[in-house]
């Protein structure tokens, strides 16, 4: 049987199962979850960053405007580019300014 | 092209995995990979143009766009373009001839919305890939994925539209093919071309300066629409939205992103427009259809999701 990881994200207190290899981001999605925003899906774009406040992952290529090397010292990173090898329990990062379209 | 800006001649493109991007603009895009240089740069072109590259890729921490560039009629008219541009107050850097490969020299400068834009004259025509210049057949066997036709466009996110709008029209000859107005009048959206399409370049409003939105490459039918977003699934590609048609320009399309997060649209079809049409105008209080003529409201990423 694959082990499997359980993945808390605090705010809203949703759970979901993570299968290892696979990205937090995608999982939630898979559970039908909308608890950390969805953006590119590719480390581009900075919408899913989460905190990790407990737990062991591996991270992938994500941009370094939105996760510069202190902030990922601090377990700030995206979502979409983080694979946990253990539980974690994630915080959702208060929302960047969004973009505004009128002037 | 009254002031010779002929059309897109390439965008630079930031990634963060060559190896990942590659495989996405190629395999699933279907671009075809034309060189390299000792930079690591890759150079990419569609099936259906002339010259060697329309698009560069870099590998990179940030995502997003290095720069777009318009190919000019001839040497004469970027010597006019350039002193146009400076007597306008726009500061203007020389690239040399060969900096990309096989790509004459170059005029970088840098627009109000914090956009690197380029004018070159000469690259290496090369014919399109696959087919003769005599007697083609109607298209080349061998290509990939979506079989992207052309590079189109991009769409990028920035601040200060206005004096963005005046280098383009006033100093390089573009034509304000559709716009989003808000309640005040204020441009929020513009579609801007030198061509018969509805944008060769368009901006919409944004507090942060130099955003990337999308570059967008032309397919000929919605059917190939239709089987861009089979090759989306079957890929497992990040999906934006799509398929479906935007209102500004009645384009069909579908929005996906690059392995980086970079956004790519392939769309077909949209309006025409010549220099005696006026704008076509969207209000800002329609921006759903205008965006999204079936949803008829933006998805949330729409405005937030850029590299």
């Amino acid at each position: 049987m694959v082990q499997t990881f359980r993945i808390c994200e605090q705010h809203s207190g949703r759970s979901f199962i993570c299968e290892p290899g696979q990205s937090v981001l995608k999982a939630m999605e898979q559970q039908g979850l909308r608890c950390v925003p969805v953006g590119c899906r590719g480390g581009g774009c900075g919408l899913c960053k989460v905190r990790v406040l407990a737990g062991d992952y591996e991270c992938g290529k994500m941009s370094r405007v939105h996760i510069p090397p202190d902030a990922l010292a601090k377990g700030e990173v995206l979502a979409c580019r983080i694979y946990p090898q253990s539980d974690l329990a994630i915080e959702c990062q208060p929302q960047q300014a969004v973009g505004q379209v009128t002037k | 092209m009254k002031k010779g800006v002929m059309r897109p001649g390439h965008v630079q493109i930031r990634v963060l995995d060559m190896d990942e991007a590659l495989k996405h603009y190629t395999d699933l895009l279907g671009l075809i990979e034309t060189d390299r240089d000792d930079q690591g740069r890759v150079y990419l072109k569609a099936w259906t143009e002339v010259d060697k590259f329309s698009v560069v890729l870099r590998e990179a921490d940030e995502p997003g766009m290095d720069f777009m560039a318009f190919k000019v009629v001839d040497e004469t008219a970027l010597q006019q373009l350039e002193k146009d541009l400076v007597a306008f107050g726009v500061e203007v850097e020389q690239i040399p001839e060969g900096e990309l490969k096989d790509c004459g020299r170059r005029i970088r400068f840098t627009v109000p919305s914090g956009h690197a834009f380029e004018l070159f004259a000469d690259k290496l025509y090369t014919g399109k890939w696959g087919v003769t210049d005599v007697n083609p057949e109607a298209w080349p066997r061998g290509l990939q994925g979506m079989k992207a036709v052309r590079f189109d466009h991009c769409l990028l996110y920035g601040p200060e539209l206005a004096a963005t709008y005046d280098i383009f029209v006033n100093v390089l000859g573009f034509h304000l093919a559709e716009q989003v107005l808000d309640p005040e009048g204020n441009r929020i959206a513009q579609f801007l071309t030198v061509s018969m399409k509805e944008h060769d370049i368009a901006f919409i409003h944004h507090e942060e300066k130099g955003k990337f939105h999308h570059a967008s490459f032309f397919l000929e039918t919605w059917e190939d629409v239709l089987r861009a977003a089979d090759l989306i699934t079957m890929t497992d590609t990040s999906i934006d939205i799509g398929p479906t048609r935007h209102g500004l320009t009645h384009g069909k399309t579908i929005y996906f992103f690059d392995p980086s997060g970079n956004r790519n649209e392939v769309f077909c079809g949209g309006d025409y427009t010549y220099p005696d049409h006026k704008p076509v105008t969207w209000q800002a209080e329609q921006l759903g259809k205008a965006i999204f003529y079936h949803d008829r409201q933006l998805n949330e990423r729409f405005l937030t999701v850029l590299t």
